[in-house]
């Protein structure tokens, strides 16, 4: 009999596929689901994929995910699928694709620019792909972000 | 309407904007000069907002806008300023705005060019942000290059601080887009920065002055600027570690020509000034006209 690793299908609510492997804890941050939660999750890492390696994969039950999760997503997890559950049923499925241009997801890592500053401001940055990384540079002071995950607010 | 409503970044133009600007600056070269007069500006109030210190970047736009018949209002002193009883940059900018036609300012912080444009009824002009961009200095560089010496197929030599200086990093952008052979000449912990280097298409790599000297047309010199080190130490460790004599430039070409942004403390010994080199004071000098040109291009 074939071995295979089950996680049990949900009713209602999300299924985020081919996450980066390793990043579906921050993904479970991006969500506001910690300690304390109440909404029903799963998630495995780290399990083989034809598409990108190895992945990680996260369920959360009774959530629909918004536009501002979804894009925040996308920046860690530029191949993230993502499967809206009704009934068991897949109702609509779609690939995360980074916006052009966020706001208020990211904060400069440049302490001198004005976006950390205390004017009324909020924080804007250009997304690119290069290669197979999320790029970000600030719209204010052009510092560019590699490692976006470690800036999300 | 112009090319451009606001002056913030030298990315912001092509190299077709960069020509058109020199062109035009020729133009007023005799007005910058007081030969000729004229009242293109008149009726236009520039106000200069200065949050760093500055002599000739601002006294040279008072200049370009009075020779051309505007007026200027200053702020220099933040004490003198509602921004010591705490108001935002952004609420300053939102009020002068309504008094001027056109901002000019230097601020501490990068991108806060960027960020009072977008509060201003007015065209702004970055005149410096941090270690950002200095754009108008960029152009003031181009300008003197191409007068004194040849902006396509230049080769040039930057000198000294190339890891805080705004108007370094200007104008290497700038350069490229007229194919410049550029050496870089620094201390090794004042280097350009490696993420700076890696988005540059160009032809750029680093030397000793000592190889290149007998074969570029301009030696472009910076100052080690202390107020941009987060430590004094550090500052110590390079202060006074270069120094360009008149004695160097003996193995130079005829025609090459020294430049700096200026003010200089010790990198440019005097003895250069007096050699037919030394372009730094016409370089200060072209900022007038360069300046009247882009005044001219948001205002009218």
């Amino acid at each position: 009999m074939k071995r295979e690793l089950v996680i049990s299908k949900i009713r209602e609510g999300t299924v985020i596929d081919h996450i980066s492997a390793g990043k579906a804890l921050l993904v479970l941050r991006i969500l506001g689901i910690g300690a304390g939660s109440k909404e029903r999750v799963s998630m495995v890492m780290n399990v083989p994929s034809k598409k990108i390696g190895k992945k990680d994969i996260v369920k959360v039950e009774g959530k629909f995910i918004n536009k501002d999760e979804l894009n925040k997503i996308a920046l860690i997890a530029p191949n993230a699928t993502i499967n809206l559950i009704k009934d068991y049923e897949i109702k609509k499925k779609f690939k995360v694709k980074p916006p052009e241009i966020i706001e208020g997801i990211l904060t400069c890592p440049n302490r001198n620019c004005i976006s950390n500053s205390n004017e009324p401001i909020k924080p804007r940055f250009h997304i690119f792909i290069e290669g197979n990384r999320v790029i970000a540079r600030c719209y204010y002071c052009g510092k560019k972000i590699k490692d976006v995950d470690k800036f999300i607010v | 309407m112009g090319r451009f409503r606001h002056l913030i970044s030298i990315d912001d133009l092509s190299k077709d904007d960069i020509i058109y600007i020199l062109d035009r600056a020729e133009e007023f070269e005799d007005i910058a000069f007081g030969k000729k007069k004229s009242n293109i500006l008149e009726g236009k109030i520039l106000a200069n907002l200065f949050f760093e210190p500055s002599t000739r970047t601002r006294m040279s736009f008072e200049t370009a806008m009075k020779r051309l018949g505007g007026d200027v209002i200053n702020m220099t002193a933040q004490e003198a300023s509602s921004i010591a009883k705490g108001e935002t940059l952004a609420d300053t900018v939102r009020v002068i705005s309504k008094y001027v036609d056109v901002i000019v300012i230097r601020h501490p912080l990068e991108g806060s060019a960027r960020f009072v444009a977008e509060h201003s009824d007015v065209p702004v002009i970055n005149a410096g942000d941090g270690a950002g961009q200095h754009p108008t200095q960029t152009l003031l560089d181009l300008y003197t290059i191409r007068k004194e010496s040849r902006l396509e197929g230049l080769k040039i030599a930057l000198m000294g601080d190339l890891k805080y200086s705004r108007t370094v990093h200007s104008l290497i952008k700038a350069l490229t887009l007229f194919n410049a052979k550029i050496y870089l000449i620094s201390p090794e912990s004042l280097r350009l920065p490696d993420e700076f280097l890696e988005d540059l298409k160009g032809d750029i790599e680093t030397a000793n002055l000592n190889d290149v000297i007998g074969d570029i047309d301009v030696l472009y010199v910076t100052r080690i600027q202390k107020e941009r080190f987060p430590d004094e130490e550090e500052y110590k460790k390079v202060a006074g570690s270069y120094k360009i004599t008149a004695d160097i430039l003996k193995n130079a070409k005829e025609d090459l020509i020294v430049m700096h942004p200026l003010p200089r403390v010790d990198e440019i010994d005097v003895s250069v000034d007096r050699t037919k080199h030394a372009k730094y004071f016409e370089q200060a000098f072209y900022g007038v006209p360069v300046r009247m040109a882009i005044l001219c291009e948001v205002l009218l």
